[in-house]
Formats: structure tokens, C-alpha cells, sequence
């Protein structure tokens, strides 16, 4: 008799947390996915934005009632069982208390699977994604097609890009303290201070550092990819909507890493072709001056962390361009 | 006694120790200022430092770069390795092994009665973790302050306080303060002090390297602050390597300080993996353990495992910067990859070796105030084994957008994502014990529940860093900044102060105030999360870490989480004022088992004897047996009585 109301009473506190536990979750879950979903960082600016936004607002309709369910649970037994209470009876120790082969097991089960579930999905989404607009190395294995081959051009004197082609464009991102610069190999290898960039193409963005590590952080496009010296490190993203984006550096690199910012462009595809024809032309001066376009460089004398030997000659085996041997003194 | 003989006498015959006062022939025995302590040590580090500096000037002086650059790494490196020598030569680590060394009989260390044995080369747990406990105090003030500095600058984007040369060490140093004091936070004090106590032992398997641990963090403490004078390192407590190349003499400071940190952290683990598992009282099995033990086991295992990672990886930075090496330098054969992989390997279990620890204090304190076992035992014990040995396979998740092999990238988001399975049968274990408990609402208890709030946070945002596509957003950025305050700090740190005033009254005879202890609290949690729930939003909204400047429709929310950080930093305050009040002003006696506890350590007599336990008890149960009805007795102290785990008072037989 008394072991059937203790079974009572348990299913009773069980269904209690359990009915509040679903109210507020689902609540919850909709309030974001209907309220702040649409809001979620980074926006709708590329592909790969949207598809990040979607997997974030989807993520917290995972973690939203897990925190809910650890939380009620919480808020409850301080109510219910908090020794100031006076109806709180004397509590039950022994074996029932030490382990409960159902909860147990369920409780084990049900996290696995949620968590299995979580890194399939994560998995689906980075392939699909082309690597979600992240940092792939230099030999990505999840690229959209024609990039390859774009890649591959980029490095040849008769690489190009046209509008409404739907051609890969490369765009070279180099790093060092404490700038950004972008070098375009379809228009001739020029190097700008500005990210412009055509809307509705696949951009590929190749990342490299001159001296220490820094990162290539497009907020709007959600693109980040580790600038690292004498690595080519690639990332994609699609380009959906026009406007502005800013540029940050998110790896700490030195004193002014917290001013290592750009602002960048979505435009037209023919302003963009008209915006990197000229530019083209107006540097023609300075693009002579730099190193014929490649993945990486090692940087000048002047570089930071490299190409020094102790007696201050530069390393004289490097086969790859010195970045900036050939620049005018200033 | 028949029970359980499965230990062999020999254990209580060889557990002597400290070894007592011998003969007062030896050469370390001397009256007064001669002898060895904490003021010798200062000296010889001193002496050690301008020896090893002038040393290192002699040998590479002349060389033209560093003529040229008026910066010799290699005269640097040798004084501050001369200077730790020093110190430890002035402590009296060295006197066993160089005795043995040159094969003569080693003298014992002295045992001095009153404070000044908290400044000698002690051979006893308790009085080593005490100074622990004073140690990592000191390491968490300091690092506090800097970070109270950093919120400072970042009240405005654009009125500075600091030059960006000063902000960049003051977050360097702050990480890496931060990072080497929660190494050592609850293995340090409460490991210590508690692990011989809880498993019925009378000293550690291995005194002198346990008081060696200590010592040494002490050096490294000195050792990472004088980064300062030279300067200051500007790589964050990550020590990214071609900045790490680049960087001036402090790096030498922040390289050196992990190694020797890293010796410590190495001794530490060894010693008490081998004490846990060799120095158990009779009848200590494995399903016996206290489940603070198993944790601590468990962190024990991973300081021995991971940290020798690290301090390989802090000495090839070392040569780079002092030999020319090119360990890490691209351009001549090595890669920056290196050191990343190398630190994240290390730096992976470093953050279980932050984390286990407060779910062992978390599950030891519970039971005690809910009057109820602990829940699925063997699931906890089995959460924690899972979490050390899983936590060497995440490492690259750090790495997710540094251009890795992007194959490996679903793997590491898998195992990533497969730890938070062991980390919730924490939860499993923390909300079976709390289910029809009767909860006494002290201030350890409440700190308990504050971790399981606070970590859920952490633990949760963590399965957002984990997976690839979010990942690109919060990567780098105040996300994660956010994440892992929420764990070490919201875990961790709620977790020490819960066994601070859990244990303090075992360990001094004093009690904590409640008053004071329960204005700590809620300030503390309170502010807390004001300070680093609003980082989440202004890391979503694409403010990167480590940033002498940011964007200025952030500064609303910085100012908030600047202001509520200050508070917060108040809150330090109350606890120390509580602590100096408690401890020292108006000390009030401590019954002998206040919280009405039935753990081994709060059986012995109070204050604790100086070989722990008259007798070496033989254990009969595990200590969870609260609320049980004819419960069997916890231990056999073999003075005739038994302790009933029933009994509500539990006070020692003696």
C-alpha cells in the first residue's frame, strides 16, 4: 500500500516538471525560431551565411529545452524539497535511492542520441556547404564546381572572369600586421585595399599571411579562414544580396589586432567588372612592382617573424616570391 | 578485525611519515636564519638569477644580433632558470636528491612547529595544501585585478586607458595567470589535503615531490610575472607561434613559467595517481572511493599525460627564440601548425584537468546536503574516466578554421560533440541525488547549485563551438571568451569556493561566516552572469577577443558587462574580507563534523593528528549512507568502536 503511493507521489513529480518542462520549451523554441531566428547573426548576405544562420537558430532549438529541462528540474526541488519546508518528509536513502536502472538508461540513451544526431547534422551542412565558408587548407576536399579550375587558372597569365559566366572568381586575401590587402588574379594580379565583390558568384577566397598568424573574418559573408605565413588556406562562399560587410582579423596578431578591420562591398556583376577594370589599369604601376601572383609569399627583409637569418641575410633557399623585394624604397 | 584484508599491514608500518625530528646531526638543521625557508629560497633565486644572466651574456654576448637587437633571449633563459634552481636549491628541494646523488644518507626536512612551517619544505599534505590554498589565492588576485583592468579599457572604443602595448600584456598575463592558477585550483589545496584523508591514508606515496609540486608553482608564479619587467608577451595565454617567434624577452618568461609550471603540474599528477592508487586503507575498493577521489584521479591522470606535451612544446619555443631553431619559423622547415596542435593537445585535457575536479567537489558535497546517497555512483565514476580519456581527442577543434586538413574537421565536431555524453551523466548524478532530498540551502550547497546552472551554459555553448558551420561565426570572436568563463570560471571556480567552505572548517578549526559567506554568494553569482551572458551577445554581434578596440554600437553592452565585471570583483572582496574575518579576526571554532558529513576525512579527530589517523582505519562501506536504516558502520578505526554511518554526528571515535 505505502509502496504504491510513493509510486504515486513519484509519478506525480515527474509529470509535473515534465508538463511545466514542455509548456516553456515549446513556448521557447518558438518564440526564437518565429521572433529571433530571422534576426541570428550573420544574416542572409551569402550562401553560407544562411545556411550558418539556419544551423545556429537550429541548434538552439535543441539547447533551449535542454536548458529549460536542467533548469526546472533545478527550480523545483529548491521549492518542493528544500529542508525549510515543513511538509517535507524525511528523505529515503539505500539501494532505491543509489540508482534507478530506467532513468539511467534512458537518460544515457537519450543523450547520445541527440548528440549523434547533432554532429550528423553538423557534418550534412559543413559538406553540402562547401565547408560552411570555413578555412579548408590548401587542398579543400569540398568544392563547388568550376573552382578547381578557377584555382588552377588563377595561377596562369590568361586567367579571367566575366559577368554572368557563372565562373568561380578567386580573390586573394593577404594578411599582415595590420592590414588587409586582396589581390584579384583574374584582372591582371592588381592588389587593392578594398573587398569588392560581384553578387550571385562563387567566390574563393585564398588566405595567406606575410608574417604571423591573423584571421580572415568576413562578418556578413560568415567566412573565416586563418591567414597563416606560407599556407594557402581556401574558403567559399556565394554571394546572394548587395551591400556592405565588414572585414575583422579574429587571431590575435599584436599590438593593433583590435584595428586589423576593412569594411567590403557586394555590388552589381558589371560594377564590379567596371570597378576592377579600372583599378586594374590605375595600378598598373604598382602591380609591376609586386611579385608575380602566387599562393603564398615569403615576405621581404622587413617581414616580422621570417626570412631572417641571424646574420641578417634573407633565407636563401626560398623558391617562392619575396613579397615586396621589388617595391620602391620608401 | 577479519574484514577485508586485501591490504597488507606493511601499508600502516611504512606510512610514517613525515619522517620524525632525527638525531639533530644533520646539515640542514641549523638554528634560526640559517636555516632553509621561503626567505633563503628568495635569496638563492636572486643570486641564481644575476649568476645565470651574466652566464648567459658571457656565452652569447658577442654574437651580432643580439649585440645588435640589445636583447639576449639566451641570457634570459638562463637566468631565470638559474633563478628557479636558486629557489629551489634555497627551499631545500634539492637537499634529498643531491645527498643521494652523491651517495651519502639524505637528511630529513625539519619539522618546524607554528606558521613558519607554511614557508618551509614541508612533508605533510596538510600543511602543503594550505599553502596551496594561500597560493592559488594569490595567483587569482592578481589575475582578477588584470582582468578588472582589461574591462576597464574596454569601457569605451575610443578613450583609452591603456596604450595598446600595456592592454595586450595585461590580457596576455591575465590568461595565462588565470590558466596556470586553474591548473592547480582544487588539486592543488583540496587534492592535497583531502585525497590521504579520504582514502584512509597518513601521508602521500611520495612527500617530497608533493611539496616539490608546490614549491615549484610558486617559481612559476615568479617566473610568468617577470614578464613584466622585460616587457610583456603579446600572444595571449595561447602563444601562437610566429607571433611567439616575434615577440620580445617576456615570451622567455611565458615559455619558461608553462615548463616550470608544467613540472609542477607533472609532480603533482604523479604523485597523487600513485597515492590513489597504492595508498588506500584496507578495505578502500574501487566502488568504495569517495567519487572527489575519482575525480581527482582522473585529473590526475591527465596532468601526468597532457602537461609533458607542453612543456616540450614551451622548450622548442625556447630554442627557437635562443638556439635559432626553426621549430616554428615556416620559412626554415617548420610550421606554425606545430606549436598549435602541440599547445591544443595540451591545451584540450587542460581544460578537463579545470573541469573534473568541481564535478568530484559538486558530487561529494551533494549527498551531504541532501541527506540522500549519491546518485548512480558508478555512472559518475564512469563519466569522469570518460571525459579524461575523451578529452585527447577534441584538439582540433581549436583549429577549425586554421586551414587543417578539412577532412579531419567531422571527426573532431564528432568527438567534440560525443564528450558532452560522460559530461551530463554529471548532470544525471547531480539531479538523481537532488530528487525527494530534504536540501539543506548552506552556502557549499548553494555554490553546488550554482555550478550546475553556470556549467549547463558553458556545456551547451560548447556544442554550439563544436559544430563547423556555427563555428565560423563564434570562433575567435567573445563567444567563446564567454563559453569558457562560463566553464571554468562558473564551474570550476563556484566548485572551489563550495569546497572552501565545505572543508576550511576541517582544515583550520574554524568556521566560515554565513552571513558574510552568503553575501558572497549571491553577489557572486549574480554578477557572474551579468557579466559574461551579455559577451555571448557581443560575440555573436562580431566583436573578436583580445581587441584593444571595437565596434561602437557595442559599447552598451561592454559598458554593462564592465560594470557588472567590477562588481563581481567586489564580490572577490567580500570573500576575502570573509575569509580574513573567519580565519583570522573573529574566529569562530568549528564543531568537529559541522555539515553532519559521513566522509572518511571528517571522521578523524579535529584538529587532525599529525599522521592523520591513529590507526589506519579498515573501510567497511562507501560514504554515502545518508538516510539509510540500519546502514552498516563507515570504517573500523580500530580502537574498539566503530562509526555508524548513521549516526548524525559522526564525530570521530577518539
Amino acid at each position: 500500500m505505502s509502496s504504491e503511493n510513493s509510486m504515486k507521489n513519484e509519478t506525480n513529480h515527474l509529470r509535473k516538471m515534465t508538463t511545466i518542462w514542455v509548456i516553456l520549451s515549446l513556448a521557447a523554441d518558438l518564440l526564437f525560431w518565429f521572433w529571433v531566428g530571422p534576426h541570428v547573426p550573420p544574416g542572409t548576405m551569402t550562401s553560407t551565411a544562411k545556411s550558418n544562420q539556419f544551423d545556429f537558430t537550429f541548434l538552439v532549438l535543441f539547447a533551449l529545452p535542454v536548458l529549460i529541462g536542467v533548469w526546472v528540474y533545478l527550480g523545483y526541488a529548491i521549492v518542493t524539497w528544500s529542508a525549510k519546508r515543513d511538509n517535507v518528509p524525511e528523505p529515503i536513502g539505500g539501494e532505491v535511492a543509489r540508482s534507478n536502472r530506467k532513468a539511467q538508461v534512458s537518460w544515457i540513451t537519450i543523450t547520445s542520441i541527440v548528440v549523434l544526431f547533432l554532429a550528423g547534422f553538423g557534418t550534412v551542412a559543413v559538406i553540402n556547404d562547401h565547408g560552411s565558408g570555413g578555412g579548408e587548407g590548401p587542398n579543400p576536399i569540398w568544392n563547388p564546381g568550376g573552382a578547381s579550375k578557377a584555382e588552377a587558372a588563377a595561377l596562369t597569365s590568361n586567367a579571367s572572369w566575366s559577368p554572368n559566366s557563372n565562373q568561380v572568381l578567386p580573390v586573394q586575401v593577404i594578411a599582415q600586421q595590420w592590414k588587409f590587402t586582396y589581390r584579384y588574379p583574374t584582372f591582371g594580379g592588381f592588389e587593392s585595399s578594398e573587398l569588392i565583390l560581384p553578387v550571385g558568384t562563387t567566390v574563393a577566397f585564398n588566405v595567406t599571411s606575410l608574417d604571423v598568424i591573423h584571421s580572415f573574418w568576413a562578418y556578413q559573408l560568415s567566412v573565416k579562414a586563418d591567414a597563416n605565413p606560407q599556407v594557402n588556406d581556401v574558403a567559399y562562399t556565394d554571394t546572394k544580396q548587395l551591400g556592405n560587410f565588414t572585414v575583422r582579423c579574429s587571431e590575435l596578431c599584436g599590438l593593433w589586432h583590435g584595428s586589423m578591420f576593412n569594411y567590403g562591398k557586394v555590388v552589381s556583376q558589371s560594377d564590379f567588372m567596371n570597378w576592377a577594370k579600372t583599378t586594374e589599369s590605375a595600378n598598373a604601376a604598382n602591380t609591376a612592382n609586386l611579385p608575380p601572383f602566387a599562393w603564398t609569399y615569403v615576405p621581404d627583409a622587413n617581414g616580422a617573424a621570417g626570412g631572417y637569418y641571424p646574420d641578417g641575410t634573407v633565407t636563401p633557399y626560398s623558391t617562392v616570391e619575396v613579397y615586396g623585394s621589388k617595391q620602391p624604397a620608401s | 578485525m577479519t574484514i577485508s584484508a586485501e591490504r597488507p599491514t606493511e601499508v600502516a608500518a611504512s606510512s610514517v611519515s613525515p619522517p620524525a625530528q632525527s638525531g639533530g646531526t644533520s646539515w640542514t638543521q641549523r638554528p634560526g636564519w640559517l636555516s632553509q625557508h621561503a626567505g633563503t629560497a628568495i635569496i638563492l633565486a636572486i643570486l641564481g638569477y644575476l649568476l645565470g644572466h651574466w652566464m648567459g651574456n658571457a656565452i652569447s654576448g658577442n654574437y651580432d644580433y643580439i649585440a645588435n637587437s640589445g636583447q639576449n633571449a639566451i641570457a634570459d633563459t638562463f637566468g631565470l632558470s638559474f633563478g628557479v634552481l636558486g629557489w629551489l636549491l634555497g627551499i631545500g628541494a634539492l637537499n634529498y636528491p643531491l645527498a643521494k646523488l652523491v651517495g651519502k644518507e639524505a637528511a630529513h626536512e625539519e619539522t618546524v612547529e607554528g606558521w613558519s612551517k607554511y614557508f618551509r619544505y614541508s612533508l605533510d599534505h596538510k600543511v602543503v595544501g594550505l599553502q596551496y590554498v594561500v597560493g592559488v589565492l594569490l595567483f587569482m588576485f592578481t589575475g582578477g585585478l588584470l582582468a578588472m583592468a582589461i574591462r576597464t579599457e574596454l569601457l569605451s572604443p575610443t578613450t583609452h586607458v591603456f596604450s595598446p602595448d600595456t592592454y595586450i600584456k595585461i590580457v596576455s598575463e591575465h590568461g595565462t595567470i588565470m590558466m596556470m592558477m586553474a591548473t592547480s585550483i582544487i588539486v592543488g589545496p583540496l587534492g592535497n589535503y583531502l585525497v590521504p584523508l579520504m582514502i584512509g591514508a597518513r601521508r602521500m606515496a611520495f612527500p617530497r615531490i608533493e611539496a616539490f609540486s608546490f614549491w615549484i608553482f610558486v617559481a612559476g608564479y615568479g617566473v610568468i610575472f617577470s614578464a613584466l619587467p622585460y616587457g610583456g608577451f603579446p600572444t595571449g595565454w595561447t602563444g601562437y607561434a610566429p607571433l611567439q617567434t616575434q615577440a620580445g624577452p617576456g615570451m622567455v618568461s611565458y615559455l619558461l613559467g608553462f615548463a616550470v609550471i608544467g613540472m609542477g603540474m607533472m609532480a603533482a599528477g604523479f604523485n597523487i595517481a600513485v597515492t590513489i592508487i597504492n595508498y588506500r586503507a584496507p578495505g578502500m575498493t574501487w566502488s568504495r572511493v569517495p567519487i572527489f577521489v575519482w575525480s581527482i584521479l582522473a585529473t590526475a591522470a591527465l596532468l601526468t599525460l597532457a602537461t609533458p606535451v607542453l612543456f616540450a612544446g614551451g622548450l622548442f619555443g625556447l630554442l627557437d627564440k635562443t638556439a635559432q631553431t626553426a621549430f616554428y619559423v615556416t620559412e626554415h622547415g617548420g610550421s606554425s601548425y606545430l606549436w598549435q596542435n602541440l599547445f591544443w593537445f595540451f591545451g584540450h585535457p587542460e581544460v578537463y584537468i579545470m573541469a573534473l575536479p568541481g564535478f568530484g567537489i559538486v558530487g561529494e558535497i551533494m549527498p551531504v546536503f541532501t541527506r540522500k546517497p549519491l546518485f548512480a555512483y558508478k555512472v559518475a565514476a564512469a563519466g569522469m574516466i570518460g571525459v579524461a580519456l575523451l578529452s585527447f581527442f577534441v584538439w582540433q577543434h581549436h583549429l577549425f578554421q586554421s586551414g587543417i586538413n578539412p577532412d579531419m574537421r567531422p571527426l573532431f565536431m564528432l568527438t567534440t560533440e560525443l564528450i558532452s555524453i560522460p559530461t551530463g551523466f554529471i548532470y544525471l548524478v547531480g539531479m538523481g541525488t537532488l530528487y525527494k532530498a530534504k536540501i539543506r540551502f548552506e552556502v557549499p550547497m548553494l555554490f553546488c547549485m550554482a555550478l550546475f546552472f553556470n556549467f549547463l551554459i558553458g556545456g551547451v555553448t560548447g556544442v554550439f563551438l563544436s559544430d563547423v558551420p556555427v563555428n565560423v561565426t563564434v570562433h575567435g570572436g567573445f563567444f567563446v571568451l564567454s563559453h569558457f568563463h562560463y566553464t571554468i570560471m562558473g564551474g570550476l571556480l563556484f566548485a572551489f569556493m563550495a569546497g572552501l567552505y565545505f572543508w576550511l572548517p576541517k582544515m583550520t578549526g574554524k568556521m566560515m561566516n554565513k552571513k558574510l559567506g552568503l553575501v558572497h554568494f549571491w553577489t557572486m553569482f549574480v554578477f557572474f552572469n551579468l557579466t559574461f551572458f551579455p559577451m555571448f551577445v557581443i560575440g555573436l554581434l562580431g566583436q573578436p577577443r583580445r581587441v584593444f578596440t571595437y565596434a561602437k554600437n557595442l559599447q552598451g553592452l561592454n559598458d554593462f558587462s564592465s560594470m557588472m565585471a567590477f562588481c563581481l570583483g567586489l564580490s572577490f572582496l567580500i570573500f576575502f574580507a570573509n575569509l580574513m574575518w573567519s580565519m583570522f579576526i573573529s574566529p569562530v571554532k568549528a564543531p568537529a563534523n559541522p555539515w553532519e558529513s559521513l566522509g572518511l576525512e571528517w571522521q578523524t579527530a579535529s584538529p587532525i593528528p599529525a599522521h592523520n589517523f591513529e590507526r589506519i582505519p579498515v573501510i567497511l562501506t562507501d560514504p554515502y549512507h545518508y538516510s539509510e536504516v540500519g546502514a552498516p558502520a563507515l570504517a573500523d578505526f580500530g580502537d574498539g568502536g566503530l562509526v555508524s554511518s548513521n549516526s548524525t554526528t559522526g564525530s570521530s571515535p577518539a
